[in-house]
């Protein structure tokens, strides 16, 4: 077959790959489009938190989002590490993006506290490991929510979540609710169940934003909303800062994510 | 055909057939020990005679306030839904402690004085919390 040959066959060719698009387009219209991503439904939200770690000053500003948390949720504090329960706390540099430190990262970085929580990703391990559904992904706004009542305490989740978000009741949490550490508005846990942050379910429904987000307010340095929503304050801190999220080769997905541009 | 140690045996018999009825015999409700759930807390008293009834009607209540619960605790967290719309069309938000106990607000002498007759003893209160009992509340 020589050139001219060659390029006639490719033109025939063409021709009719055209013709059988244009003969399926006029009996399935449609049918050979690319598919687009599906269009979020009407009302279905993504949830998402921004932290930005240098407007965070000092220890007691850290305090104030961790207590306001772990008091609303009733969340025990048995002073020792080994039954420790967190919803909210703090890790440094190398423990919240390892793989990302060196020897030679900035002084004020290595040694600044960054605020951690559950990321409620969009793809959770934890979830999928949960042999009762005791933890499920709400697909109307994105959280990562438990059903204590089906928790049967497997702490299969525990070893499913990268990012250290879930706590084991070793001991009964009312052994130190008590009195005025204990919010009577709010369930504690029983011993033999697992727990982590909520993204403030119960306040989201009162149209209230989470706890530690407005125990910060004024200070620019935790916003929350839907990243699904072009407009939201979320997606303008995030096209305006550098952010990260934890360990994001794991595909998970997290929807916490850290500004650390001004440390 | 003779019995031989008949007597020993009967007595015997008697007290093994005694011992096998008595928690029947003696778990046996006596009259007046009938529950009697009160109702009259300071939170129900001082709502208008025309709002003080429950969530649903007393009847549906009684005999069906577990599942009803159950039916609460799947609205609010699997579907997210936390408001609750009565038979009447009155919106509820819905939550053990901060509905039901608001108003109930004397496990002991309701939730209780039925669970305790009924030998139910739901496991509720591990972590939900129980309203502090008021003094001469009753
Ligand atoms: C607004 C106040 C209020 C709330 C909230 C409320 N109740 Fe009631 N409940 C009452 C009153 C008043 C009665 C008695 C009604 C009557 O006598 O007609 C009652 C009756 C009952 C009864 C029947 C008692 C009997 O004597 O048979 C049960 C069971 C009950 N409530 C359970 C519940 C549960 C469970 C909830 C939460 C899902 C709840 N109540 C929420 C006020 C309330
Ligand atoms: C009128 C009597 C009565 C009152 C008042 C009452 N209960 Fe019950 N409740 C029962 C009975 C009877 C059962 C057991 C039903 C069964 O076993 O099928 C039960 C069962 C339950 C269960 C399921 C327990 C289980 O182990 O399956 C729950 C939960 C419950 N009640 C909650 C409450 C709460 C909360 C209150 C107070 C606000 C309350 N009940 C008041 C009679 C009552
Ligand atoms: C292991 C601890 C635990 C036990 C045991 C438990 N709950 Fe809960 N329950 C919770 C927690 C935590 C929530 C979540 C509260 C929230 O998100 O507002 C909750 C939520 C609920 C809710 C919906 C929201 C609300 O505020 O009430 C209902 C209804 C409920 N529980 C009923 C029950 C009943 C009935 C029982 C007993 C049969 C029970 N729970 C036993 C921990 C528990």
């Amino acid at each position: 077959m020589d050139r001219r040959q060659f390029l006639k066959m490719a033109g025939l060719t063409s021709l009719i790959s055209l013709g059988g698009f244009t003969t399926v387009e006029l009996i399935r219209p449609g049918l050979l489009d690319a598919s687009e991503p599906p269009a979020a439904a009407p009302g279905v939200k993504r949830l998402a938190m921004v932290i930005d770690v240098s407007k965070f000053r000092s220890e007691a500003a850290y305090k104030k989002s961790i207590e306001a948390c772990h008091k609303i949720h009733n969340v025990p504090d048995f002073r020792n590490p080994k039954d420790e329960i967190k919803w909210l706390w703090t890790e440094k540099y190398e423990n919240t993006f390892p793989g990302t430190e060196h020897p030679f990262v900035k002084d004020s970085v290595k040694e600044k506290p960054f605020l951690l929580m559950c990321n409620h990703c969009q793809y959770p391990p934890c979830v999928r490991v949960c042999p009762t559904k005791a933890t499920y992904k709400r697909e109307f706004d994105g959280l990562v929510a438990m059903d204590y009542h089906r928790c049967i305490g497997c702490r299969f989740c525990m070893a499913a979540c990268p990012y250290g978000a879930r706590s084991f009741n070793w001991r009964d949490p009312r052994e130190v609710l008590k009195d005025e550490r204990l919010d009577r508005e709010f369930p504690t846990r029983t011993k033999g169940v697992v727990e982590k942050c909520n993204f403030c379910v119960e306040r989201l429904a009162k149209d209230l934003i989470p706890a530690c987000v407005e125990a910060q307010e004024g200070t620019g340095a935790m916003f929350f909303g839907d990243i699904d929503d072009p407009g939201s304050e979320v997606r303008e801190v995030l096209r305006t800062n550098y952010t990260l999220r934890r360990k994001p080769g794991l595909g998970t997905q997290p929807n916490a994510y850290y500004i650390i541009g001004g440390v | 055909m003779k019995l031989y140690d008949g007597g020993k045996i009967i007595t015997g018999l008697v007290i093994f057939v005694g011992l096998m009825l008595s928690p029947f015999i003696l778990g046996m409700a006596k009259p007046g020990e009938k529950p009697d759930p009160k109702t009259d807390t300071p939170e129900i008293q001082e709502m208008e005679e025309k709002d003080r009834k429950c969530v649903e009607p007393k009847e549906f209540m009684r005999t069906s306030h577990m599942v009803f619960i159950d039916s609460w605790r799947d609205q609010a967290l699997r579907d997210g839904d936390r408001v609750y719309e009565n038979s009447e069309g009155k919106e509820i938000d819905i939550s053990l402690q901060n509905t039901c106990m608001k108003c109930h607000s004397n496990k002991k002498k309701f939730c209780d004085e039925c669970h305790n007759y009924m030998a139910v003893k739901p496991y509720c209160w591990d972590c939900h919390i129980v309203p502090e009992e008021k003094e001469g509340g009753v």
